[in-house]
């Protein structure tokens, strides 16, 4: 007995010391936010005046607004092209080099990303140099981004394709629906969950990447992780503190509404299979 | 009209794979033969007819160069160095999440089974705010007059602050805090699917706690620790935000390296040469947790 309670000290103490570990940068970041000097050890007395700082530092303002876009459009994209790809992955069968298909899908998950951002750097100089196109800037930071996510959303979207019943789809075909309307009204709104899933991981992945960035920006585009980075390696700054606190009152938000959403869309599945229930 | 959906379908994921990952990954192949004096053209034939000769070009000098220095002989570069540097981060990285991660993913699988969902979240919860900031709170928190000297001044661990920024200490803890998550997720998959009757069974038979967690627990853990060490040795290998953020000039890590030959010294052969190195050193563990699972898998069918 004795032993027991001693080991379930020794559990929780452990348990918390490695949260401590987890959520003492986070906490760290936002306290020292509202610090009124630029003292990183000793909180001196509470300000906004690093949230002034960063309302008019229009490099991070713009800096996210430009990640904010790439985010938007690689995310999307990524999501597409990885509904496409799972679709071939799972629903074609075998088909000619799907070994090929399927290392290529899901390399970008374990390339370091700094052999991802320069050989996409080298095929689009050697691009611009033949045909003059594309420039480096938004769009090759939206293509490189698109790439990583793919590996990463497609991962989510199969295992949803994997366990949807596939009688339905069946049951769809039989009654004389094309094959592009199957997709499109019984596939799509099925694993609907799942992209939804997929697409907010791949606007993370993006928000957040800076090697790939930092390889393929032109000059007078980076993005907010980019000056954030850029900002970082030059010592403290308080005022990158003001946005990390923002950032994660955003992620917060947006984990809490993501959760809402999907206990809502468990409710309904239950009012729906159980109607007396319900 | 079915075949040709069917095509199109199969096409586009096609396309876009050949096209931003074979094609630059040839690139890279090629460029990392190119010799320094030709010009940096990406899409340099590799054959070349003059005069109704073919030739073909292929220079390995970016590859010796990597391990000869012409002054001071065989393996004194310092890329074979930060090599070496690297997988010596990745494995005492390794090594201390597993540390870590081990009795937390434990002691997690082992909570209160309604506290288990929240726990989890907690755990992923940092996750989702940037890469980039918490790491780069480390960079106060490990400062000379930072907060971790404070507790440690406190604790009467030490009189004066000690240095933790810009050396092993500051890499370690930036790499062991981003990668933990990765280690404890598969470990607690595997963890809370224990049978419990296993331990009962030894306890009836007069293990020690000790023992049984020896014996059995970490035994039929492994498949979990294998796949949790691999999560964080390989981001590791490659890192390239902590080492610029928290390393000094001594933490050169060979992604840094890469990025330092391609727009420092704008050495691209050297740098294509250094990556497709990096590529191997990434993909000989995982050939090798491959060829575990797999053999893991055959055992478990014949029973």
């Amino acid at each position: 007995m004795n032993v027991m309670g001693w080991r379930r000290h020794f559990g929780t103490g452990w348990l918390a010391a490695v949260f401590a570990f987890f959520y003492l940068p986070l906490f760290f970041l936002v306290v020292f936010s509202f610090n009124s000097t630029r003292q990183d050890s000793v909180f001196t007395g509470f300000s906004l005046r690093w949230y002034q700082a960063l309302w008019n530092d229009t490099r991070l303002v713009e800096g996210f607004m430009l990640s904010f876009n790439v985010a938007l459009m690689s995310a999307t994209l990524a999501t597409v092209l990885a509904t496409l790809a799972a679709f071939v992955l799972i629903r074609f069968g075998r088909f000619k080099g799907r070994t090929l298909f399927n290392a290529m899908l899901s390399s970008p998950l374990v390339m370091p990303e700094v052999i991802i951002g320069l050989s996409l750097l080298l095929l689009f100089v050697g691009m611009e140099r033949l045909l003059g196109w594309p420039e480096r800037g938004t769009f090759t930071i939206v293509l490189g981004h698109a790439l990583l996510g793919m590996a990463y959303a497609s991962v989510v979207v199969q295992s949803r394709l994997k366990e949807m019943d596939r009688s339905i789809e069946e049951a769809a075909l039989d009654l004389g629906c094309r094959p592009f309307q199957v997709f499109f009204l019984i596939t799509l709104p099925n694993i609907s969950q799942a992209l939804v899933a997929a697409w907010l991981l791949t606007f993370t992945l993006s928000f957040d990447d800076v090697v790939i960035s930092e390889f393929l920006s032109g000059p007078g585009v980076t993005t907010l992780p980019q000056v954030i980075f850029s900002y970082a390696r030059r010592g403290v700054n308080p005022t990158i503190y003001a946005a990390a606190t923002l950032l994660m009152v955003v992620v917060t938000l947006a984990v809490v509404v993501y959760g809402v959403y999907i206990a809502r869309q468990q409710r309904q599945k239950q009012v729906r299979f159980n109607p007396v229930n319900g | 009209m079915h075949q040709r959906g069917r095509s199109l379908v199969l096409g586009i994921p096609w396309f876009w794979l050949l096209l931003f990952f074979a094609v630059p990954f040839f690139i890279l192949l090629r460029m990392s033969v190119t010799d320094m004096g030709e010009g940096l053209d990406p899409f340099a034939p590799l054959v070349q007819t003059q005069a109704g000769q073919v030739t073909l070009h292929l220079k390995f000098a970016n590859y010796v160069s990597l391990l000869l220095d012409t002054d001071l002989g065989w393996g004194q570069t310092l890329y074979l160095e930060s090599y070496v540097l690297s997988v010596k981060y990745a494995f005492w990285t390794t090594l201390l999440c597993l540390l870590l991660g081990y009795p937390f993913a434990y002691f997690l699988a082992r909570s209160e089974p309604h506290l288990r969902p929240l726990l989890l979240l907690m755990v992923m919860l940092p996750f989702w705010t940037s890469f980039l900031l918490r790491v780069y709170a480390w960079k106060g928190l490990l400062a000379d007059h930072g907060i971790v000297n404070h507790i440690l001044i406190f604790l009467g661990l030490t009189q004066e602050p000690i240095q933790l920024l810009y050396n092993d200490v500051s890499m370690l803890v930036g790499m062991t805090y981003v990668y933990l998550p990765f280690m404890v997720l598969p470990l607690y998959a595997n963890l809370v699917k224990m049978d419990n009757r296993l331990l009962e069974a030894s306890q009836d038979l007069g293990a020690t706690p000790w023992q049984s967690f020896w014996l059995i627990t970490v035994p039929l853990s492994r498949s979990g620790i294998v796949a949790g060490s691999i999560l964080v040795f390989i981001p590791c290998l490659g890192e390239f935000v902590i080492p610029s953020l928290l390393g000094g000039a001594e933490n050169m890590m060979i992604g840094r390296v890469v990025w330092d030959e391609m727009f420092s010294s704008n050495n691209w052969p050297r740098a294509s040469a250094l990556s497709v190195v990096m590529i191997v050193c990434v993909v000989l563990p995982l050939a090798w947790y491959n060829n575990y699972v797999a053999r893991k898998v055959e055992q478990e069918r014949l029973g």
